[in-house]
């Protein structure tokens, strides 16, 4: 009887459970309802929109009505001399934000760490991330200000007895301040990461090679940056796909006509050309070929970090 | 040899706190300059006189904006886009991350939504599409212009489904067995143990919209609409066409112009104290997420 009774409330608790995982699915499907019908309007349907790229998109006429013309915006894309400037200046810009970037942050979180006093590395680090957390229209007007002909910076040169330099105007220093002002912006911030992998270090390994006679340089290069190359690799590799994103918001805040030459990148490009120019479906195609480039580059950059690091994106 | 050894640590100390702390002083100085100029007198802000410290200490620049309508409504629709973006990007980013934390035995569809969700953050239509899609919703020139087209963040919700799958599956056991439905388990076990992972991605919804120009850009034609950073950017433009100009002495001359630098920078003040004000929490949860949610193992 005894025996039963278990073997009832056995029996019902696995009826039990078994109703709860079949009937479950319904309010999951429920909950991710408003979800992804946000998703299907501003994000589904805009890539239906991408046949507009095939087209000759006359608004009035619509996605249904317009004339299709294969890939000539794409090869119209080609011939212009633009393009390839324009492709270039993105890859520089982005390459150099990248490459200087993590640099920086990795040499700022060695240096950080070495900070003892803790009032000091607090205060440090509170003000080193505050950039990160501020729009670009702020710093553009803070960068404005610094290195416009007659700002702090060229007022610093010639106190040194340099000449001038025209920052914003010029083709030639367009570029290293689009890329020393982003690295300004994210080192601080950037080297959280880096701070944290190197304090996850085994503190004995630097007792053992100090005991050992080895000095600052040497357990600097044989043990810290060692132990920080699984996530130097890691986040090196998931970089990868941002070199077509040379950063539109600052870009857009801080250039005029003048740099175009070197400082247009293509989401300036596409924004400028098709939607303020209303060529619609040849801001489309440059959209297009940049979004493929970049799903390219983020899937391969989640294989390689798979295969190299054990981790990955997604 | 010790002595060595300690002269040269000590020389070492001396350039790793020398070097701390210009870099800290490279990133204050710059804002400095600006609050400075805010503070300053137009005459000085326009001869460039203006470093560190406010030339001929003016409040003026503040007491034009307290009567400038245009500033008070731009602050208005960024405080309404922000609040308004919160509550919807957290209800999405819950009711989203619950079901796809669970394993695709537990839940049938759950990878096809996976599937789905990762696509949209791999692929997009671009620029243009979504503008048109915006506007045949017939949605330009309203808040929602600026709350909806990013109302699914892929990212928040992915770290928030993270979260969630650590959550020890013997609590929702215990939950569905004393008959809650999903939806309570969801409220009554998930949500409260989650609370510091959900600041962090509330926080990342709030800076991310309150920083944000270019939807105000793109979907606001009237300059009445726009939110605080697109206003305030379309008013710097017009330094740039100044400082474009820079050879051109006369066009500096342009007192009237150029004495707009102070009111702008006492604009980019105030538009940035919201975000000073909840600094303290960004700097403590912004780190928590980039250290759990950045990648996964």
């Amino acid at each position: 009887m005894k025996s039963l009774q278990q073997g009832n409330a056995k029996n019902i608790y696995q009826e039990k459970k078994s109703k709860k995982l079949i009937n479950i699915g319904l309010p999951y499907h429920i909950m991710l309802l408003p979800g992804m019908i946000f998703l299907v309007i501003f994000t589904y349907i805009p890539m239906a929109g991408i046949f507009m790229a095939f087209q000759d998109y006359v608004p009035a006429k619509g996605l249904l009505g317009s004339p299709f013309v294969g890939l000539e915006n794409f090869t119209y894309m080609f011939s212009l001399p633009d393009i390839s400037k324009i492709f270039r200046n993105t890859i520089v810009i982005a390459l150099g934000k990248i490459i200087l970037g993590t640099l920086l942050a990795i040499v700022f979180s060695i240096i950080l760490n070495e900070i003892r006093l803790k009032f000091l590395k607090n205060s440090i680090q509170t003000i080193v991330y505050l950039p990160h957390f501020l729009s670009w229209v702020v710093l553009a007007s803070v960068v404005l200000n610094m290195f416009n002909l007659d700002g702090s910076v060229n007022q610093i040169l010639t106190f040194f007895g340099f000449e001038k330099l025209n920052f914003l105007g010029s083709n030639k220093l367009f570029q290293p301040l689009l890329i020393g002002t982003d690295v300004w912006k994210e080192f601080g911030f950037n080297s959280i990461v880096y701070l944290a992998a190197i304090t996850a270090v085994d503190p004995g390994l630097h007792e053992a090679s100090s005991i050992d006679g080895a000095n600052w340089w040497k357990r600097i290069w044989h043990i810290t940056l060692p132990g920080m190359l699984p996530i130097i690799l890691l986040l090196a590799i998931l970089s990868l796909p941002n070199i077509l994103n040379a950063g539109f918001d600052q870009v857009y805040t801080l250039y005029t006509p003048m740099v175009y030459e070197t400082g247009d990148i293509l989401d300036t490009y596409v924004y400028r050309i098709g939607l303020i120019g209303r060529e619609y479906s040849f801001g489309t195609a440059v959209g297009l070929f940049k979004s493929i480039i970049g799903m390219v580059l983020i899937l391969s950059a989640n294989n390689a970090a798979k295969r190299y690091t054990d981790r990955k994106l997604f | 040899m010790v002595q060595n050894n300690s002269f040269s640590g000590r020389l070492g100390k001396f350039s790793i706190y020398t070097l701390v702390l210009f870099s800290g002083l490279v990133c204050l100085l710059p804002l400095c300059n600006i609050v400075a100029i805010s503070f300053s007198s137009s005459d000085a802000v326009a001869a460039n006189a203006v470093g560190l410290v406010p030339i001929n200490f003016t409040t003026d620049a503040y007491s034009m904006i307290v009567e400038d309508k245009q500033f008070w409504r731009s602050f208005g629709i960024s405080v309404q886009r922000v609040i308004l973006s919160l509550i919807v990007n957290m209800i999405i980013i819950v009711l989203m991350a619950y079901p796809l934390s669970k394993s695709k035995r537990q839940f049938k569809g759950r990878n096809i939504y996976m599937n789905l969700i990762i696509f949209a953050m791999l692929f997009n239509g671009g620029m243009i599409p979504t503008y048109l899609v915006v506007k045949n919703l017939g949605l330009l020139n309203t808040i929602w212009s600026l709350v909806l087209p990013g109302a699914v963040q892929v990212f928040s919700i992915i770290l928030i489904m993270n979260f969630f799958i650590g959550v020890p599956k013997s609590l929702e056991e215990a939950a569905l067995m004393d008959g809650a439905n999903p939806f309570q388990v969801l409220m009554k076990v998930y949500i409260p143990i989650s609370l510091p992972a959900l600041a962090t991605v509330a926080l990342f919804s709030i800076v991310g919209n309150w920083n944000d120009f270019f939807s105000g850009l793109i979907y606001m034609t009237k300059v009445s609409n726009y939110p605080l950073m697109t206003y305030i950017q379309s008013l710097t433009i017009n330094i740039q066409e100044l400082l474009k100009a820079g050879a051109n002495a006369s066009v500096l001359e342009n007192v009237a112009a150029v004495s707009n630098r102070n009111l702008n920078a006492a604009k980019i003040v105030i538009s940035t104290i919201p975000l000073l004000l909840i600094y303290p929490m960004l700097q403590k949860y912004f780190i928590t997420g980039i250290v759990v949610g950045s990648v996964k193992e």
